[in-house]
């Protein structure tokens, strides 16, 4: 398995690394080709050195790999937030100092510019995602405002859809039942909080459709099979924007997360890959970045403007998991290392019943 | 028939005559196992060995052994300890051993193999390892000091448990047992799933084969019936879903039975039922009922076909010549002798659907899961040994129904085609 | 050739016919009646009709045309376990899941039969055909012949009045099949039951019938007691199907009565007996049988004419021999001659003259 790892590696690197002296990997498709457009190329002119980008399915993976193979041609990486601790954990990242960040454009210093959970020891934050929830508005004209809404049958009736699965559906059941996002996590941890959440669940099971990939929840709501539905941000952005759907999004209660640069361990140009982050993670790059993917920039200064879609009229704030932060969750990975399988069994428990 | 006699036979030259047809055999029978060598292998390779290590980390798990080893040592040594107050050594030991963790960067591995039986203990070795360099004598109040919860009970059982590479525990939990401060025992009525669900996949795999059946019997029959040109585009109408990708498949389903579904809106057309009051047919147990007896109808047809082929017409003939009515023709002559392909069809579709996952994970929704989506939900969540011990429970369930299915029918009484 | 249904008929069928794709008929008009306890034999190439008669006979077909009879009653709309008709197939159809007392109870069970009655009556018709210690074998445990009994067994064990066997010897080998045909005249006989029975073995029809209707393109060619049939057919289809048979092809050059002079087309005159071929200047096919030719001259009638052979092959039989003649410019005519004592032996191109008596040389439709 290891050989064949390191192999494929060989061969990856022969084929890009040569002349480069950063190499991002992310994720492909239009995210990477995002950062490819406003990160990776705008610091190859502007500092005159060499910089390419490749893909992965999930460059967590190919990064373990690397580093664990003593043969790393990646400096930079895109990674999940949950990867990032665990990979940290296991050694397989370089710490980043955060004092080499840029402060903000307004002039705050950097940590006190990001928002929270958005730096850590290994990786610093370029993007934020969110579980948030949706509804037709043709179906509903004065439609639903808050993640309480979402559980009244009597004012909104009609099928929901929810992901399969505990995380992130129990901590939104929680926020819906009033508890406030601070306090989520703390209430989850203990038995009465997790009874609370299925308590809150109970009220709409037998409404509930259950989904498991991505791209289910808008099909869902196309075809009329939900009312509402929780669903990716950036997969709703999608319907509503190149496919025109009536949708619109709920910015109560949902849960976020960040997607981070990283430096693998070993990296070949550590100390260019540090200054590519830095170039990155500024006020202006994440701007760009998020004008072009609907991923919200995790800077305080990067927000106080309009965000507008590839430079149309079309505001991005509506859409940005990062301008809609009144009631919203980070999502806490250290709770759900802990606490998936348990909470698992017991949703599986649950929804058998 | 020969007579029995005592006199060893010779051949013409004095052989024995049984060892002078062995050696006559021996070549013919070395040129037969070199054609079977690459079936052998190949299975032996992709389906034995693959197995067998799935079985292994059911009860094999040195997540926690290996990177803690001087804990493991001192569990060896008082293997009668008190879980609920241990000694000052044992938490010596144990920071010795996070502090080792802490270097060795094992401290995910370690916490996440207790974390199987005592949730909530990854960030605890996380915060253990992180503190334990710095922590001082009396060791068993400083790491206290850090998390109360190093004092359960339940921890020091669980890290016990781990201590030894093998272990029963993954099968445990897959039986609905938990671990608490005072043992294992049976878990809260809202945690129990896996036995449930064990006996609900073989409940529902029963009414899929009961369905499949009921379908595939006069399908089968006007197959083997029919003539050759129409059996012919019958039998391509029957395989076209083995043609189809399985996922095209179940999305029709999905297509045909939702709410918003081609199925409803004709019942609501006709007026059947009104626009409030569609059926839910998709998203439960009513469309992986649905799908996979849509899917799994080949598995059963085939067999069937392949028995019903070769029962000639003249005994049906024969029967009602003798007096039979139709009906009693089909029960005391027909019904009997396609068994071996009703058995079967029977065995491979039921054992094919207690293994089924993509489609219930499709259109199962809440109440239509099976026993595979919690097997593959632990293989995402990496929790490899606990998936590989529910698999283990259900091929052990099957091999005893293969067994009491031997006992009752005769394995020998099968026919695949 | 066929016979005008009586009244008193067992069976009887009336003008049926039967198409199985709406083209071409099967059987064409078919009338033909069975008396109550005669063995009636239906003999034909393959194709030509006969098991389709029985199969409408048995009600597994359907007429599409014309009536069956069964005792004077129509049963075209009866459905076959309401017919009562005992049936022997050619593969026995012996139930394989059923042990042998099994599959001769099924009709006794069907019919509501009491397990006592049923035992005695299983029990006798299992001694009738030898196999009383078989009872509780299985058929796939039974050589061929045993098989066979039990079906006939199993037709036989709820008393029909009408038997029908379709070819149920042909499995057999040459002599268990002898031995089965005397079994079942005899059973036959002693039975009194109505056997209707199927085969494309005319040996089989020539032993066992009291008639045999030979079939051919959907209908029946003749139909007649065995030797009837052998000596007097009565066109060339059913001379040619039945024995062995000479054939010369000639024009009808004078009549009188039913003698003919018959010119062959080589130019020999020939004499004959005009069946179906009646007029002056037709053309006829003449079919002699090879044991009715003769080479002596005192063996045949005075005045007879004879013809021109050459002796091509003598073949040793034992009880006969058999000479292969070039006649009329063919050298396929056979003579059979007895292998007795004073036999004149002949040898491969010798001359000779062959005759016969005139009744014996049928002018037959060419």
């Amino acid at each position: 398995m290891k050989k064949t790892l390191i192999l494929t590696t060989a061969l990856v690197s022969f084929g890009f690394a040569a002349n480069a002296d950063v190499t991002v990997m992310s994720w492909g498709g239009a995210y990477g080709a995002a950062q490819n457009e406003v990160h990776v190329q705008p610091w190859a002119t502007a500092t005159g050195n060499t910089a390419v980008m490749v893909d992965s399915d999930n460059p967590a993976a190919p990064v373990k790999a690397m580093v664990e193979a003593g043969n790393v041609t990646v400096d930079v990486a895109s990674l999940e937030y949950a990867d990032v601790i665990r990979l940290c954990d296991e050694g397989i990242l370089e710490p980043i100092d955060a004092s080499i960040l840029a402060p903000g454009a307004d002039g705050t210093p950097a940590l006190e510019d990001f928002l929270p959970g958005s730096v850590v020891e290994c990786g610093v934050s370029t993007d934020v995602w969110a579980n948030v929830y949706a509804y037709d508005t043709t179906k509903f004209p004065e439609g639903p405002t808050t993640a309480a809404d979402f559980f009244d049958l009597e004012k909104f009736p009609g099928k929901r859809g929810l992901k399969r699965g505990a995380k992130a559906v129990l901590e939104f059941a929680l926020m819906a039942d009033g508890v406030p996002a601070a306090e989520v996590y703390a209430t989850l941890g203990t038995p009465e909080g997790v009874d609370r959440a299925f308590a809150k669940l109970d009220t709409i099971k037998s409404e509930v459709v259950w989904w498991e990939a991505g791209a289910q929840p808008p099909q869902l709501l196309a075809d009329g099979e939900v009312a509402m539905t929780t669903a990716y941000n950036g997969r709703l952005f999608a319907a509503i924007t190149a496919e025109g759907k009536p949708f619109q999004i709920v910015w109560d209660g949902q849960i976020y997360e960040n997607e981070m640069y990283v430096v693998p361990k070993g990296a070949p140009n550590k100390d260019l890959a540090m200054d590519f982050i830095k170039f990155a993670t500024t006020t202006e790059a994440l701007r760009a970045q998020a004008e072009l993917i609907s991923y919200g920039p995790p800077r305080k200064s990067a927000l106080k403007e309009d965000i507008l879609f590839k430079g149309s009229e079309f505001s991005m704030a509506p859409h940005s998991p990062t301008s809609n932060l009144d009631n919203a969750l980070s999502s806490d990975f250290e709770f759900w290392v802990d606490h998936d399988a348990e909470l698992n069994e017991r949703f599986n428990a649950w929804l058998a019943q | 028939m020969a007579e029995a006699t005592n006199e060893l036979l010779t051949t013409a030259d004095g052989r024995p005559l049984k060892a002078a047809l062995q050696a006559a055999q021996a070549r013919a029978k070395r040129r037969a196992f070199l054609l079977v060598l690459p079936l052998l292998l190949f299975v032996l390779l992709t389906f034995l060995i693959p197995i067998g290590l799935m079985l292994k980390r059911s009860f094999e798990h040195d997540g926690f052994a290996s990177s803690a080893p001087a804990l493991v040592a001192w569990f060896e040594a008082n293997p009668d300890f008190n879980p609920a107050d241990p000694p000052e050594e044992a938490y010596a030991a144990l920071v010795q051993d996070l502090a080792r963790m802490q270097t060795d960067k094992t401290t995910g591995i370690a916490g996440t193999r207790i974390n199987y039986s005592v949730p909530g203990t990854i960030s605890l070795f996380k915060k253990g390892a992180r503190e334990a360099g710095d922590l001082t004598p009396p060791f068993k109040e400083s790491l206290v000091a850090v998390d109360a919860d190093w004092a359960k009970p339940a921890l020091w059982r669980g890290m016990a448990s781990a201590s030894n590479v093998y272990t029963a525990e993954f099968y445990k939990v897959a039986s609905d047992f938990k671990l608490n401060d005072d043992g294992w025992a049976r878990g809260e009525d809202n945690e129990r799933i896996y036995l449930y669900l064990f006996f609900k996949t073989f409940l529902i795999s029963a009414i899929i084969t009961f369905l499949c059946l009921l379908l595939a019997f006069p399908v089968a029959h006007l197959l083997a019936t029919l003539p050759m040109a129409k059996s012919s585009l019958l039998m391509i109408f029957v395989l076209l879903p083995f043609w189809t990708s399985l996922l095209v498949r179940t999305t029709s389903w999905i297509a045909l039975l939702q709410e918003q579904g081609i199925v409803n809106d004709l019942l609501v057309g006709i007026g059947l039922i009104g626009d409030d009051g569609r059926l839910s047919m998709m998203y439960n147990m009513t469309g992986t009922i649905v799908a996979m007896t849509h899917v799994l109808l080949p598995f059963m047809i085939l067999p069937l076909y392949s028995v019903m082929r070769v029962i000639p017409p003249s005994y049906a003939r024969a029967a009602r010549s003798l007096g039979a009515t139709s009906w009693t023709t089909f029960r005391r002559v027909y019904l009997p002798q396609t068994l071996p392909g009703i058995a079967a069809g029977s065995l491979l579709v039921f054992i094919l659907a207690v293994g089924y996952y993509i489609t219930p994970a499709l259109v199962g929704g809440a109440d239509g899961q099976l026993i595979s989506n919690l097997i593959a939900f632990h293989m995402s969540k990496s929790n490899w040994s606990l998936a590989a011990a529910i698999a283990g429970m259900l091929l052990a369930s099957i091999l005893l129904l293969y067994w009491l299915y031997d006992r009752l029918i005769g394995i020998d009484r099968l026919k695949f085609g | 050739m066929t016979q005008e249904p009586r009244n008193d008929a067992f069976v009887a069928f009336e003008h049926v016919q039967k198409s199985y794709d709406g083209v071409t008929l099967v059987v064409k008009d078919l009338n033909l009646s069975i008396g109550k306890g005669e063995f009636l034999t239906m003999l034909g190439p393959s194709g030509s009709g006969k098991t389709t008669c029985l199969m409408m006979l048995a009600g597994f077909e359907t007429a599409t045309h014309g009536e069956i009879k069964l005792d004077g009653v129509n049963i075209n709309q009866v459905p076959p376990h309401k017919r009562g008709i005992g049936m022997v197939f050619q593969n026995y159809a012996l139930f394989p899941h059923m042990t042998v007392g099994e599959n001769l109870a099924f009709p006794l069970e069907v019919r509501g039969m009491g397990k006592d009655e049923r035992e005695a009556k299983i029990k006798r018709a299992l001694d009738m055909v030898q196999m009383g210690a078989y009872a509780n074998r299985r058929p796939a445990q039974l050589s061929g012949g045993q098989q066979q009994r039990i079906a006939l067994a199993r037709a036989l064990v709820f008393d029909p009045k009408l038997v029908l066997m379709d070819e149920p010897l042909g499995a057999l080998d040459k002599q268990l099949r002898e031995h089965m045909q005397f079994e079942i005249k005899h059973l036959h006989e002693s039975l009194g039951i109505t056997v209707v029975y199927v085969t494309h073995d005319q040996g089989e029809a020539l032993t066992m019938s009291d008639r045999v209707a030979v079939f051919n393109d959907g209908r029946i060619q003749q139909l007649a007691p065995p030797a009837d049939l052998y000596e007097r057919p009565e066109n060339s289809f059913v001379a040619q199907f039945i024995g062995e048979n000479n054939k010369l092809m000639g024009t009808i050059e004078e009549l009188t009565g039913d003698k003919a002079l018959v010119r062959l087309t080589t130019g020999e005159l020939i004499d004959a007996t005009a069946v179906n071929a009646k007029e002056k200047g037709h053309r006829t096919l003449v079919s002699i049988r090879p044991e009715r030719v003769e080479f002596k001259p005192e063996m045949m009638p005075p005045g007879a004419h004879t013809i021109e052979a050459e002796v091509v092959e003598i073949i040793y039989m034992g009880d006969i021999l058999r000479a292969v003649l070039k006649v009329a410019g063919s050298d396929d005519f056979v003579m059979k001659m007895r292998n007795t004592l004073g036999q004149t032996k002949l040898s491969p191109g010798q001359k000779i003259k062959v005759g016969w008596h005139p009744q014996d040389a049928r002018a037959l439709d060419p």
